[in-house]
């Protein structure tokens, strides 16, 4: 989303989703898991939209779209091209919005060469290093920010996230256009070409989608869309979590470039975030290489203040005022200690010389590189891929905190876990010292969520918690409070950060709670005088202003916590800008200067929403608009202009180096400018498109406890005949730890299952209500069996299909217990984003319960002799 | 109809808080739970369990698609039901115990797709004509002003008398108390001035709460509109003040015949036909004991 329109956020907000024609739902399943959002769905289909859902599974959402289409788990990349080419090949783009608001006009450097040139690899590919060199993909004669600075091409240091979360840098804007889209270097043209093998045949053989149905799908989105219709696709975690996740979105976003519905009404792309505020987790994030704002983590390249935004800022469009961001966050963590004589004080922060994510972490914590973790509010026992090489890892610490409300696996691991019971571990030999600390929960404490759509909403104590259980927050300040206390008077040049840090939060009551909403004023920022800023836009790069995350500031404009308003919906209007406060600056539909025409009036009265209005001299609205308030439609930069002022007033994308959005990648993403088919890391089928089989930058670990099934074309790739794709259900939250302690939800769902379609069922004699065994060869799994025809088998390159359900809530503890669907699932990352691909991988289902105790070793490693994997730690695969 | 039915309200609807002689009471309330939009997130036996404070109804592996619950009960005031429904297909494999759909009409799309999910989140029907009030002999089951049926936990004796009573096997003893229990249409919650907790935690306003004639008013429209839009198997169940039990106070828009959600198709208040019973009982006493007089008045005689 970021490398696309230029913030890596959702683009439109739920409520919204009411005016759309069409909705397509894909990897998602939004009714079970985000069911009080999907009251808007339901609402736009009520007000006559078509709701089309695309899933393996026919879920609680296929049961109540119009349409539900089955499709291979890990295809989805075909699918999405096939739109793309239905689009280019029938003309049904949106002519002037691609003209105008995109960069398909803008010609690209004569270096670049496409996947139809390369079977599957681009441009620009190091064998020897498994890189790419991405300046091949520039546009024609600008140079690359990233490239220019050198330091974003190594793999080792990861650093993915900085590039995905916001457009690319640009060393200017493209000085070669062609506005009649003819010239064959130009985007359009090569965006044509690189889908042109994307054919209703090709989604047929590689989905397994009949070409009859997928035509259905294509013909309603493109009737949906134009100056006076608009079409939403809404994805979650079944695009991301695979190892092409980043260009699963990528190839949405180029269909709703194509169709015009980006920045409309009843348009966008919606991200659906898996918890309540995950949004503000990468916003203001826990992911390690990345600060608040999506400003990337400093590299050991970058020496000084200077060149650390030299490499990262973009000379045109919004990213020009990175400087002012940065600084102000320093500001925000060592107050008066940062001033401009000591780079405000810009060395004291870490700089990411290695991949530190949390994949990497456990692996290094088997290693006994990692002596120390930290759990706050995730249960990786359950919730992360390949959960038993996190027990495994875990038990190698030497001490572990686990905050949560109660003791989850990832606490208890040491004396309950399976492989306890298998003898891999011994209780008696586990040295992990792990100190379960109670949390609060968000009822018993002050604070935000940013939900979704980017909204925050503030929520207040109910009640005190309760005994020794104490926020987040109470833990974060007086950890801090007491280290701070232990290292007072030092002169270790290393504790001055820890010491120079503003860390003054007036606290409050018996237990000493630290003021919430001080922590919200200080992200939101403030100025010289001590006033609350009224927005980014006030931000200095001199040292006067203060903000700890440029993105949410305004937040607490005139001193008021303005996340915490609840103005009735009825009481305004249906955009409801006075409910929450949604970054940035209170948007809720993002880049909405494009639901205008290039000349400033709206492309229909039914699809009105941002508009120019010539006498007042402004944009004006149903929203903020999010464009320079006062800048015409006419405005032509200047030679030379900068940041937002190089940006044209017909150009709607204001965070992009070059004001459009980026049908082309020329920068920003590790693997590819175009969105390419590659087929999961396990697979029973062959890339149909390429002879590159899988995403060659994809990220795999080599470890004896996370072997991979061979894949099609592989010796034994035939030990695990099926496809399984995990999920949630409505009844359960994510690994349990909130909904299989309580008996209202566990009765609901009470026991782990599979699911399984007739013909699988027959096919290896398992019986609804009875017991399966899934095998992988990290290990096996057992499941109560539900026979249905919600899954259904697919003819793929002609053969059957047969696919597998997993939820994946269930552990040791709690009311209602069962063995980790995640256990089965293998370590295998998206290069851009570090996120494992656990929607699609290949296993073996057997009827009846799994072998107990060593039995159970003897299973998997008989199925990994079958398969070719005995003694080897994992296959070397280089395709 | 023996049973006394109650009069209607102004607006139509009938009255059975008048004929409870409540003066001067509020509109008759009660739910319209309309099927067609529930997308069986169960949030409603939820709420209405925490609202409750409902007890666990049992931890147990039932298997009916994504139901665990089974039915309505002592402890499951709400039961949300999950109908997997699959067209005939000639060269299938028996065996898969759902319904068929063959001569179900459903809308193109999913006529090509030969399946559907249907989901209904089940209630106590509040009954006109209420027969677990009619045969209470505590007073523990009383018609509220709203025009509801409620129990009173501390007067219950536990006699089970209603169970057999109750057409649609709602109401429900506790085996751990002997009491009974069902929905009370959140009755602390309406004196209260609020909505019933399932049907404010509905996302999709699948289960509405409101004045029973305006409840009906949309319910005509939905189904006339769902009518238009090519979704002829619509139909209302429990809207009908001349049925069995006259009139739900919580009725239901379906998509299929009664039977497939396990409802009854024409129910009725076994009480109807008490005061006929009776009547024939008595007219069978006084025989007998007219024959047993004459019996003995006709050996004086002798």
């Amino acid at each position: 989303m970021g490398t696309s329109f230029g913030r890596g956020g959702a683009t439109t907000f739920q409520q919204d989703l009411q005016n759309s024609d069409c909705i397509v739902i894909m990897g998602s399943n939004m009714a079970e898991c985000h069911p009080v959002g999907f009251q808007w769905v339901m609402e736009a289909k009520l007000r006559g939209a078509t709701i089309i859902h695309v899933d393996p599974r026919f879920t609680r959402t296929s049961a109540v779209a119009d349409l539900h289409v089955p499709l291979r788990a890990g295809s989805d990349i075909v699918f999405l091209g096939g739109i793309v080419n239905y689009i280019l090949s029938n003309g049904r783009e949106f002519r002037e919005y691609v003209e105008r608001y995109t960069n398909a006009p803008t010609i690209v450097a004569d270096e670049f060469q496409d996947t139809e040139d390369l079977d599957g690899l681009f441009s620009g590919w190091d064998d020897e290093r498994r890189t790419y060199d991405t300046s091949t993909w520039m546009y024609k004669d600008v140079a690359g920010i990233g490239a220019a600075a050198g330091e974003r091409e190594h793999t080792e240091t990861s650093t993915g996230h900085d590039l995905g979360s916001h457009g690319g840098g640009l060393g200017g804007r493209p000085p070669h256009r062609d506005m009649t889209l003819q010239d064959p270097r130009c985007v359009f043209q090569l965006l044509k070409k690189h889908y042109s093998r994307y054919t209703p045949e090709m989604v047929e053989e590689a989905c397994g989608v009949p070409r009859e149905m997928f035509l259905r799908v294509a013909e309603v989105l493109c009737d949906s869309s134009g100056p006076e219709r608009t079409g939403a696709f809404c994805y979650a975690v079944g695009w991301t979590q695979h190892t092409v996740g980043v260009q699963y979105i990528r190839t949405a976003a180029i269909i709703q470039q194509l169709l015009g519905n980006i920045g409309r009404p009843g348009g966008g792309i919606l991200a659906l975030r898996g918890h309540t505020s995950i949004q503000g987790s990468t916003d203001i994030p826990t992911l390690y290489d990345l600060l608040p704002g999506y400003l990337p983590m400093a590299h050991p390249e970058n020496t000084d203040l200077g060149s650390y935004i030299a490499s990262n800022s973009s000379r045109t469009g919004y990213w020009g005022n990175m400087d002012k961001y940065a600084v102000s966050l320093l500001k925000a963590y060592w107050g008066d200690a940062a001033t401009a004589e000591n780079d405000f004080c810009y060395d004291y922060l870490p700089r990411i010389n290695a991949d530190h994510s949390a994949y990497q972490s456990v692996l290094d914590m088997m290693e006994g590189k990692v002596k120390g973790y930290l759990l706050i509010g995730e249960n990786p026992a359950v919730g992360s891929s390949n959960a038993r090489l996190h027990r495994l890892a875990m038990a190698n610490l030497d001490w572990l905190v686990v905050r949560d409300f109660v003791e989850i696996e990832s606490a208890s691991f040491w004396y309950n876990a399976p492989e306890i019971e298998t003898g891999e571990l011994k209780t008696e030999e586990i040295p992990t010292e792990v100190f379960m600390m109670p949390a609060a929960a968000h009822t018993e404490k002050d604070g935000s969520f940013t939900n979704t759509q980017r909204l925050l909403q503030w929520h207040h104590t109910a009640i005190e918690p309760p005994g020794d259980a104490r926020s987040d927050l109470w833990f974060a300040y007086h950890l801090g409070r007491i280290i701070r206390e232990k290292l007072a008077g030092s002169t270790d040049e290393r504790d001055r950060p820890i010491l120079d840090l503003a860390w003054d939060y007036p606290t409050e009551g018996a237990i000493a709670e630290p003021d919430a909403h001080m922590v919200l004023r200080e992200i939101s920022g403030w100025d010289a005088q001590n006033r609350a800023v009224t927005g980014y836009t006030a931000l200095k790069a001199d040292g006067s202003t203060t903000c700890g995350c440029w993105i949410y500031s305004g937040s607490f404009a005139d001193e008021v916590n303005q996340t915490a308003r609840r103005k009735p919906g009825q009481d305004q209007t249906w955009v409801a800008p006075e409910w929450g406060w949604a970054w940035p600056a209170n948007r809720r539909l993002l880049y909405n200067r494009a639901s205008a025409r290039p000349d400033g009036s709206p492309w229909s009265e039914r699809k009105r929403y941002v508009w120019w209005n010539a006498d007042q001299e402004k944009w004006t609205g149903h929203d903020v608009p999010d464009f320079v308030a006062d800048k015409a439609p006419d405005y032509r930069a200047p030679e030379g202009a900068k940041c937002e002022d190089a940006i044209n007033g017909d150009e709607p994308f204001v965070m992009q180096a070059d004001g459009v959005a980026w049908l082309y990648a020329p920068a920003g993403l590790k693997d590819g400018p175009f969105p390419t088919h590659y087929e999961p890391q396990e697979t029973p089928f062959h890339n149909p498109l390429y002879g590159q089989e899988h995403n060659p930058l994809r990220q795999t670990y080599r470890h004896r406890f996370n072997a991979y099934n061979p894949s099609d074309g592989q010796v034994g790739s035939g030990v695990f005949p099926y496809v399984f794709t995990t999920y949630r259900v409505t009844e359960h939250h994510t690994a349990g730890g909130m909904s299989r302690t309580l008996p209202v939800l566990s009765e609901l769902q009470p026991e782990m299952f599979c699911e399984v379609s007739p013909e699988l069922a027959f096919e290896r004699s398992l019986e609804h209500n009875g017991w399966a065994t899934i095998i992988t060869s990290r290990t096996a799994i057992e499941a109560r069996v539900i026979v249905t025809d919600r899954l259904t088998p697919l003819l793929v390159q002609g053969r059957t299909l047969h696919q597998v359900g997993l939820p994946y809530h269930w552990g040791t503890n709690g009311i209602t217990t069962g063995d980790s669907a995640n256990d089965l699932v293998p370590l295998a990352l998206d290069p851009n984003v570090h996120i494992q691909e656990s929607k699609a991988a290949t296993c073996d289902i057997r009827p009846g319960r799994r072998p107990r105790g060593p039995a159970l070793l003897a299973l998997v490693e008989a199925y990994r002799r079958r398969a070719g994997l005995e003694g080897a730690p994992a296959r070397q695969d280089a395709t | 109809m023996s049973v006394t039915m109650p009069p209607p309200q102004p607006s139509g609807v009938r009255d059975p808080a008048a004929l409870s002689g409540w003066a001067g009471h509020p509109e008759r309330v009660g739910f319209f739970t309309d099927t067609s939009i529930c997308i069986g997130c169960k949030a409603c036996e939820v709420a209405c369990k925490e609202w409750n404070d409902v007890p666990e109804d049992g931890i147990n592996w039932l298997g009916q698609s994504y139901d665990h619950t089974g039915e309505l009960g002592a402890s499951t005031w709400r039961h949300v039901a999950f109908i997997e429904q699959r067209a005939r297909i000639p060269a299938q494999e028996a065996g898969v115990d759902a319904p068929l759909i063959e001569d179900v009409p459903l809308t193109q799309l999913e006529r090509e797709q030969g399946f559907r999910w249907l989901m209904s989140s089940d209630v106590c029907k509040h009954c006109t004509s209420a027969a677990c009030l009619d045969v209470c002999p505590t007073g523990a089951l009383f018609r509220t002003e709203f025009g509801t049926v409620v129990v009173q936990e501390d007067v219950c004796n536990g006699c089970g008398y209603c169970v057999p009573a109750c057409p649609f096997g709602v109401i429900d003893q506790r085996k751990s108390d002997g009491r009974v229990w069902k929905c009370t249409l959140c009755y602390d919650r309406l004196r209260g001035g609020f909505e019933p907790a399932c049907a404010q935690a509905c996302p999709t306003q699948s289960i509405q709460f409101g004045p029973l004639d305006e409840l009906r008013l949309k319910a005509d429209d939905r189904v006339h509109r769902l009518h238009d839009e090519g979704v002829p198997q619509a139909r209302l169940y429990g809207h009908d003040d001349d049925d069995g039990v006259g009139g739900f106070g919580a009725f239901f828009l379906l998509l299929d015949d009664p039977e497939v959600y396990r409802l009854p198709p024409d129910p009725v208040v076994p009480t109807r036909d008490l005061k006929e019973m009776w009547t024939t009982a008595a007219k069978a006493a006084a025989t007998l004991i007219a024959a047993t007089a004459l019996a003995f008045a006709g050996r004086r005689a002798r």
